[in-house]
């Protein structure tokens, strides 16, 4: 099925791809358009101008700064992401998870910042980045702001980016201890996923905080606060029972849609065993990152 | 500013020019333009792979890609990767192992193996599994094309097998 016609525009900076996207209000940007052309061919999205983005230098660099963050341009596709070198160092469990998504032509194309401007609650990224205490950088046209990546998917289908922002880089802090994710899906998109960022004392024996999401549950990632406070201070060998102990009720506090992925019990349960196993993991990994 | 661009690329090694809407859709160009049939849509959604080709050696759908977006690249499809007289080491691996019954799956599997070797000659079991997850077909139950594309990843048919 075909679109309706709109005018298409390459941005060759930010300021301009801001500048064309805001001019008579109506504008969008494109990326790797794989969810844009979709939802534009089923008519449920109409925009008079597409400004393409793909042309901007500079959106697709992934680099660890001199703040010890890594930094990963809006542009970068999840094979590039699943294939970098300083990712798949720093954080492999973001290499893969990027690997695993959708299949390998979405791979090809599709980027971390069109997946994360969409707001689908049931995507990878937004669960991991929530985890790794991410800050997304947008840019307007009156200047820059750090949304937490916690905060930036409002509800379903919905964020706190204003239509003429551009979000331009991901960046969090160089995890400290272990990461690990799961996922569990029967489509093509996940059902419910779960990841979990420890940072470690110095002798990588006590955890020093977690940060658990729960992602494609609700209408976007949520943290298991029980858990992280349970795990906080203890020593790895501790982890499974304090785990156990607090799980129930840390599930029964997560908002859970049914639908066509299962039933809220079922996909409650589902989370419980994702967390357990990726307790596991990083338990195995004895520590280090 | 405009609903209509002209575009260059490559078609399968043949530099083309030509304006288009800027919402057509790569698929319709190809078929429908450009007359090259092989390339099939089903699903039209970015799930099946029937409408795989290349794109500067990458797969992409499509389906789902706007032709604007293949300006000054190169897209490769089925027409490209098959010899003028004959079948290519892939194709013969396919009809050799019985990987394709009513075909219609069958130009998007072979880009999608094209690629998969280009990238990785010799792929696990997992890796191949791996890599063509996203190509569906409804009549071979997979077992055959698997077969296939582990016989190549074995380097077991030569050009001028079968
Ligand atoms: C079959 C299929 C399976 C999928 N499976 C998965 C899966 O398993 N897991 C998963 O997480 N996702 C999945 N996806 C979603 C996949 O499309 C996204 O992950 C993809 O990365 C979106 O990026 P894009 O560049 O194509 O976005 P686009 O379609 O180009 O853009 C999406 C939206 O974001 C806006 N936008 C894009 N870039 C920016 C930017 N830099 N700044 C501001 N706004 C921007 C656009 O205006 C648009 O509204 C799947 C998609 C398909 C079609
Ligand atoms: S027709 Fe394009 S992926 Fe199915
Ligand atoms: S051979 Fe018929 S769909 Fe694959």
């Amino acid at each position: 099925m075909l679109t309706t016609p709109f005018e298409f525009e390459r941005a060759s900076t930010i300021a301009d791809a801001i500048r064309a996207v805001g001019q008579e209000g109506d504008g969008m940007f494109y990326s790797g358009g794989t969810e844009l052309l979709l939802a534009m061919k089923m008519r449920v999205i109409h925009t008079e101008r597409l400004i393409d983005i793909k042309g901007i230098p500079g959106l697709d660099r992934i680099v660890l700064n001199d703040a010890n963050e890594l930094e990963i341009g809006s542009r970068c596709t999840h094979a590039k992401i699943a294939g970098d070198p300083v990712i798949r160092e720093h954080v492999p469990a973001l290499a893969s998870l990027c690997a695993d998504v959708a299949n390998v032509r979405v791979r090809s194309v599709g980027t971390i910042g069109g997946n994360l401007c969409f707001g689908e609650p049931h995507a990878d990224p937004p669960t991991m980045l929530g985890a790794l205490d991410a800050r997304l950088v947008l840019q307007g046209p009156s200047g820059t702001r750090l949304v937490h990546a916690d905060d930036f998917i409002r509800s379903e289908l919905e964020t706190v980016r204003e239509p003429d922002e551009l979000l331009t880089r991901v960046v969090f802090p160089r995890p400290a201890g272990p990461v690990t994710y799961r996922r569990f899906k029967h489509g093509e998109r996940p059902s419910v996923n779960v990841a979990m960022a420890w940072s470690l004392d110095a002798n990588g024996r006590r955890i020093r905080s977690a940060r658990v999401r729960v992602g494609a549950l609700g209408s976007r990632p949520q943290p298991l606060k029980a858990v992280e406070e349970a795990l906080q201070g203890i020593s790895v060998a501790e982890v499974r029972p304090a785990i156990e102990a607090v799980l129930p009720t840390a599930l029964d506090e997560l908002e859970v849609n049914e639908d066509r992925h299962g039933g809220a019990d079922y996909k409650r349960h589902l989370a419980g065993v994702l967390l357990l196993r990726n307790a596991e993991e990083a338990i195995a990994a004895g520590g280090c990152a | 500013m405009t609903y209509a661009l002209p575009i260059s690329f490559s078609l399968n090694g043949q530099a083309t020019a030509i304006e288009v809407p800027t919402h057509t859709l790569l698929i319709d160009l190809i078929r429908d333009r450009l007359g090259l049939k092989g390339t099939k849509r089903s699903c039209d959604m970015e799930v099946c792979g029937a409408c795989t080709v290349l794109l500067d050696g990458e797969p992409i759908s499509s389906c789902t890609t706007l032709a604007v977006d293949v300006d000054r690249r190169e897209v490769t499809t089925i027409e490209g990767v098959t010899p003028p007289d004959g079948l290519s080491r892939i194709q013969k691996a396919f009809v050799l192992h019985g990987g394709l019954q009513c075909g219609f799956c069958t130009p998007g599997f072979i880009m999608a193996v094209t690629a998969l070797l280009k990238a990785t000659p010799h792929p696990t079991d997992e890796e191949i599994r791996h890599y063509l997850h996203g190509n569906l077909c409804r009549c071979t139950g997979y077992t055959k094309i698997f077969v296939a594309v582990r016989s190549l990843a074995a380097g077991q048919v030569s050009e001028d097998a079968a």
